[in-house]
């Protein structure tokens, strides 16, 4: 169940919207953030606040590159292997990140708090190669840039969560 | 030096504010545009300037605008993205930190010449900082008086609103990206209808691409001739934002006038090649163009000097190769790229994509034989047939490895490995 406000914020945006359509990728990104991946459950109420059939949803979620459908950890790299990062080492760096955390692209660390997925060109190709953590954009990466980025994130962290 | 128009207030780690905006002369364009002129003088002014759409296809935004026609229903919108998903390309996300209000007065300049009611901004995921710098300027517009309802005291009312996307390449083609606005799949449609006619819930809608926004407010209030007289080149006219990257010293975006000639691109503005490597080849216009021959590296950047030798201004992205990097392995990542972002809808692009890319990764593994290469030339043609543009785009790298690049194919095949693996 979502919390009162958080349904109600979103009821009045729908409410207000000439086209409730328009707002489906805002809605999942919202049911995204508090469930930490768009759920079963949460593409329902999704689909229920909307007015659309959970196919609708399921149709738009399974597009777009953003939209999880299976549980992410609390921090999700995107790793950029566009064509640019390629030349300049995005092999390099997808190794680095998956040795460093035991797993392979796709996969999330045991203790839930790092997933790696390779993505296509994010649009950095001045800083490559790039990668994205939730939404914010790291580069030149070298080994040293990306430890010192995983510790700083790693001390902000707060409780650990499991992968669900 | 050049003349600085669209980055003239372009500083280091910051964004302009509406004042400062102000004070280099922005919003006098829009005082003009609903002060002095009627929505059908400002679409003549764009066209006797000839703003060439600035996402590729180059069609003249002045003639895009005058198709809509006096008739045509209201609600009108106009839709912009920043959504450049093309490989290479970045200028957008460069123009919104630099200066977010120069788009904000083209787009609603835009709105006035074909009297539209409201503006879509179309956001990437990965550019989410851009999506909040603009919807803090909007309410900053707004508070001023330049967006809402009449503007500037005139009768013409305009909104602007962002619009997230969930991220996927396809959804920078047009009729891709009024599907995803609508929550629908976004699927480019078959033959349709032109957008200005039936776009956004089947209403009149402009799209029009940022960097040929921002230069809207500079025609109107400089001239057709100003603007003109920017270029390098007779044909093309105003500056152009060129991307750099790759294996260059200096990667970046820089504004210069259209047809500045490829090789000042590369090595005076982007800093020549990075120390120890040789130019090679670049994809001049971002991942769906042609992979350029070295004899061409003089020719001039705009439309029809990129079309003279066989080649595509696209979004202007020069991507630039070195003489270590393996051209087969570079189109293997390409072809990667676009058999996993190709929507899958129509069956030439969604078959003949995977099967380009089989090809190509089995020449690059040592299991290539000279037979491929005519089947990669057929089904590269194949792909013209599918609904966008997406899938020829998709297949130019290859089809120009093929004719400029042939010996290195050839090696790959007789030696039977990539020769530049040990």
């Amino acid at each position: 169940m979502l919390p009162e406000e958080l349904l109600e914020g979103l009821q009045k945006r729908i409410a207000e919207t000439d086209h409730p359509r328009e707002l489906v990728v805002d809605i999942m990104f919202a049911l995204q953030n508090h469930y930490g991946y768009l759920s079963d459950e949460a593409l329902e109420e999704g689909a229920r606040l909307l007015g659309m059939t959970p196919l609708e949803l399921e149709e738009l979620a399974t597009f777009y590159d953003f939209v999880y459908r299976e549980p992410v950890g609390r921090y999700v790299i995107h790793v950029c292997d566009g064509v640019v990062c390629w030349m300049n080492g995005y092999e390099g760096v997808m190794d680095y990140l998956s040795k460093k955390f035991g797993i392979r692209p796709g996969e999330t660390t045991e203790d839930g708090l790092f997933t790696i997925l390779p993505t296509a060109c994010i649009g950095y190709c001045d800083l490559s190669p790039a990668m994205l953590i939730n939404g914010r954009p790291y580069g030149p990466l070298t080994p040293e840039k990306i430890d010192d980025i995983l510790n700083r994130l790693r001390a902000e962290a707060p409780e650990p969560r499991m992968a669900r | 030096m050049y003349p600085q128009v669209i980055f003239q207030n372009r500083k280091p780690n910051r964004i302009a504010t509406i004042d400062e905006y102000r004070q280099s002369g922005g919003y006098e364009g829009l005082t003009m545009a609903l002060q002095k002129y009627s929505p059908k003088e400002v679409q003549q002014i764009v066209v006797d300037a000839n703003l060439q759409g600035r996402g590729g296809a180059g069609f003249p935004a002045g003639l895009k605008w005058k198709s809509v026609a006096d008739h045509f229903p209201f609600p009108r919108y106009v839709i912009t993205n920043i959504d450049e998903y093309e490989p290479g390309t970045f200028k957008d996300r460069v123009m919104t930190h630099t200066d977010p209000h120069m788009m904000i007065e083209g787009m609603i300049i835009t709105g006035y010449a074909v009297s539209a009611q409201t503006g879509i901004i179309f956001v990437r995921p990965s550019y989410e900082s851009s999506a909040v710098i603009f919807e803090r300027e909007l309410k900053i517009a707004k508070e001023a008086g330049h967006l809402g309802k009449n503007i500037l005291g005139s009768n013409f009312s305009f909104d602007i609103v962002v619009h997230r996307s969930g991220g996927r390449y396809i959804c920078g083609e047009g009729t891709a990206q009024i599907n995803a606005i609508q929550g629908r799949r976004p699927h480019p449609v078959q033959s349709p209808v032109r957008s200005t006619e039936k776009g956004l819930w089947n209403q009149p809608t402009v799209l029009n691409n940022m960097e040929t926004l921002v230069n809207v407010p500079h025609i109107v209030r400089h001239g057709a001739e100003w603007f003109k007289n920017l270029a390098k080149t007779k044909t093309a006219s105003g500056t152009k934002l060129y991307c750099v990257s790759g294996k260059v010293t200096h990667p970046g975006c820089y504004e210069l006038p259209m047809g500045t000639r490829l090789s000042e691109i590369i090595e005076e503005h982007g800093g020549g090649m990075s120390p120890g490597n040789e130019f090679k080849t670049c994809l001049p216009g971002g991942a769906s163009t042609y992979y350029l021959h070295k004899k061409f590296l003089d020719a001039e950047m705009d439309y029809d000097g990129m079309k003279k030798v066989g080649n595509r201004l696209g979004t202007g992205a020069v991507i630039v190769f070195d003489q270590k990097t393996c051209l087969v392995s570079a189109t293997l990542n390409l072809m990667d790229f676009f058999v996993r972002e190709s929507c899958g809808w129509c069956t030439p692009c969604r078959e003949a994509l995977p099967f380009i890319r089989d090809l190509i990764w089995r020449i690059e593994e040592g299991e290539g034989r000279e037979e491929f290469i005519p089947i990669l030339r057929r089904m590269s043609l194949h792909t013209w047939k599918s609904y966008c543009a997406f899938a020829p785009g998709a297949t130019m790298p290859v089809t120009s490895l093929l004719d400029n690049f042939s010996e290195e194919v050839h090696e790959h095949i007789s030696q039977k490995k990539c020769p530049y693996k040990g």
